[in-house]
């Protein structure tokens, strides 16, 4: 199917560009280092209230470097008016969101699955644990993050001040993500189960599919010149 | 196009309204049982929340127009409408902060509505901002017109997810203007509803017209300048 | 297959309140090799933007290889190639992986002896496992013209492309241009190379201040 392709081909292409230039990957990971000092030196967590704030530091720091990532993901199709020749193949445009969704979505859940030991390291906890349950909403916190993150890095490109508005944007649109992510990071590190999270587990998979569909479908509308 | 004239006379009985309903809220309507007077800035704060609101899904429904038709009268609408809901979302958070005060003994809090109103005021200027980074007026039509229908999708999304928050952090509070309300009271809200909606039309009227007047000078300056 | 190559009727294109295109009117036969000239600004890459589906019209209708360009530019895109000021190159790729993206994302079949035969006619065999990003321009653009050469299409856009080639790069676009002609494909090229233009071409055009003629703009009018 034409649109599977263009989908892997992109998804493909990207890993490759990454291979090479190791620009993405590397600087969303550091970056995401060096948020978990900042949390260490400007809220100095005890062990008491490290359990607390955890699920939010956590979500916060995959935040962070997630924006770093999306926002670059357009920026790559820039030069030389990548982005031009990929309007010029036949098919549905929404593939080309696609194949740029599950890119940053891997970018972003690698650097996650990095980040996690990390934290725990930097902050004592035991995370391995609830490790399984932890990653199903990583997934689906990521992929609601990601897919409107991809959406407005495409709507975003060439604008002036593109680095502040991208965010600005961004984060308002998502909050039923972060709320959903923090609250059952919360729970499953608390000692819950999936199933105890299953109603912000409903939230942010309602979320996904509303907006995954939502972005492909207007995704034509974004790219047009 | 509604005349300048009918556009006038909107903006008159608007501000009749405004005056009727204020005497409404004060004179009219009793004071309420627990909160005393101060609920009664409820006539004001809800009928603002209401057109701030309401002034987004006008965003969105012109944006959803422009897409469609290309239309550069649904941009104006959807452009004058957005910068009116930002006043009247601004004006609600104000006045939601001026009755939480006496009532809560806080400036500030995060009772669901509010919170939602405030994602809202973002999202508005996050419009604006955008629309005001953009100087080729068809891609700054459509990428706002993008921003204003993704939003507006979401706005119901998000009041739910902090409802849900607010609700595992907090149990509802004070519940404002109670259960059942007095005929009288009834009466004074939904005066003010139409009151402020009254208000909300005059200024899209005014701006919207700002705007394609707007459009026409620039119209004649483009052709000018290709004529010389 | 439909009569014209590329027609179009009242073609127009508005930015914001500025007229660029004002009612163009375009007949090309199949086979034929139109060049257009014609000062800065006149709209000339606007035009081609338009007729290769990267651009709508303000007004008018267009058809390219029968295709119509605003109900159908999937069917256009599927026909036609376009060699413009931008490159489409990824810096970090190699010759051959680019080509290799290209060439898949449009779902042509053997495509490693397509790009090995393409990258010899276009003198870049010894450069192909070079990533992009060590090429000079004028080998950039033979790049881009050997995607071309890979995977000809019915209708061959040109902006500008004798821009950065040298003698031995003009001499080998103009070789496979003429291959172009024989093999029936049409050539629609912007060039402000007249010698060039119009030693390859059957017809010439120009467009001055949006709107297209064709005799050239008298000294002084422009």
């Amino acid at each position: 199917m034409a649109g599977l392709r263009t989908v892997y081909l992109l998804l493909a292409k990207d890993l490759l560009v990454e291979l090479r230039n190791r620009e993405t990957f590397t600087t969303m990971l550091f970056f995401g280092v060096v948020i978990l000092f900042l949390f260490h030196f400007s809220l100095n967590p005890e062990r008491e209230n490290t359990a607390l704030l955890a699920p939010g530091l956590l979500w916060l720091a995959f935040m962070f470097t997630g924006v770093l990532g999306l926002g670059r993901s357009f920026q790559a199709e820039q030069a030389n008016d990548c982005l031009e020749q990929l309007l010029l193949v036949p098919g549905d445009r929404g593939n080309i969101f696609l194949g740029k969704l599950v890119g940053n979505f891997a970018f972003m859940l690698a650097v996650e699955l990095l980040i996690i030991p990390l934290f725990a390291l930097f902050f004592q906890l035991n995370l391995w644990d609830a490790l399984l349950p932890l990653l199903v909403v990583a997934v689906l916190g990521t992929l609601g993050f990601a897919t409107i993150g991809t959406l407005f890095s495409a709507l975003t490109i060439n604008l002036r001040a593109r680095e502040v508005l991208f965010p600005l944007l961004l984060f308002p649109l998502v909050v039923p993500v972060i709320i959903g992510s923090v609250t059952a990071t919360g729970i499953i590190l608390g000692g819950g189960t999936l199933g105890e999270a299953s109603g912000w587990l409903k939230l942010l998979g309602t979320f996904d599919t509303m907006f995954l569909a939502v972005a492909y479908l207007t995704f034509e509308f974004v790219v047009e010149q | 196009m509604i005349g300048r004239y009918l556009a006038n006379g909107l903006g008159m009985l608007a501000l009749l309204a405004v005056l009727v309903g204020l005497y409404l809220a004060f004179f009219y309507a009793p004071a309420d049982a627990l909160q005393g007077d101060v609920q009664r800035i409820m006539y004001v704060h809800v009928p603002t929340a209401w057109v701030a609101f309401f002034a987004f899904f006008v965003v969105f429904m012109s944006s959803l127009v422009y897409l469609w038709k290309r239309l550069p009268e649904a941009d104006r609408l959807a452009y004058a409408s957005a910068e009116i809901g930002v006043l009247f979302t601004a004006l609600t958070l104000i006045d939601g902060s001026i009755w939480g005060k006496p009532t809560w003994g806080t400036w500030w809090t995060w009772d669901a509505r509010l919170t939602t109103t405030a994602i809202l005021f973002v999202i508005y200027v996050g419009y604006l901002m955008l629309r005001s980074f953009v100087d080729e007026p068809d891609r700054r039509a459509r990428l706002a017109a993008l921003v204003g229908i993704v939003g507006f999708i979401d706005v119901p999304i998000i009041y739910m997810s902090v409802l849900w928050f607010r609700t595992l952090h907090q149990p509802p509070s004070i519940q404002r203007g109670g259960a059942s309300m007095p005929e009288t009271m009834l009466f004074t809200l939904l005066f003010n509803f139409g009151a402020y909606t009254l208000v909300y039309l005059f200024f899209l009227v005014k701006r919207v017209r700002i705007e394609s007047l707007n459009a026409i000078a620039e119209t004649l300056v483009a052709e000018k300048a290709v004529h010389e | 297959m439909a009569e014209w190559a590329i027609e179009t009727h009242d073609l127009t294109k508005r930015y914001g309140y500025r007229p660029v295109l004002s009612g163009v009117d375009l007949c090309v036969k199949p086979g034929e090799f139109v060049v257009l000239f014609g000062p800065n600004g006149a709209g000339k890459s606007t035009l081609i933007r338009i007729l290769c589906t990267l651009m709508k019209p303000s007004g008018g209708t267009a058809k390219v290889a029968g295709y119509d360009i605003v109900d159908d530019p999937d069917g256009v895109r599927g026909h036609i190639g376009l060699i413009g000021h931008s490159g489409y190159l990824y810096e970090d790729l190699t010759a051959v992986e680019n080509m290799r993206f290209y060439l898949r994302m449009h779902g042509v079949d053997a495509v490693e002896r397509r790009i090995a035969e393409a990258l010899q006619v276009t003198g870049l065999e010894r450069a192909m496992f070079n990533r992009v990003r060590t090429f000079s321009t004028g080998m950039k653009k033979r790049l881009c013209i050997a995607r071309i050469v890979a995977h000809p299409p019915h209708v061959l856009f040109l902006d500008e492309p004798y821009s950065g080639l040298d003698e031995d790069g003009i001499r080998m676009l103009n070789r496979f241009l003429l291959t172009l002609k024989t093999e029936g494909c049409t050539v629609f090229m912007v060039t402000h190379h007249r010698e060039q233009g119009l030693a390859t071409g059957d017809r010439a055009l120009y467009l001055v201040a949006g709107k297209m003629r064709t005799e050239p703009p008298a000294v002084g009018e422009v």
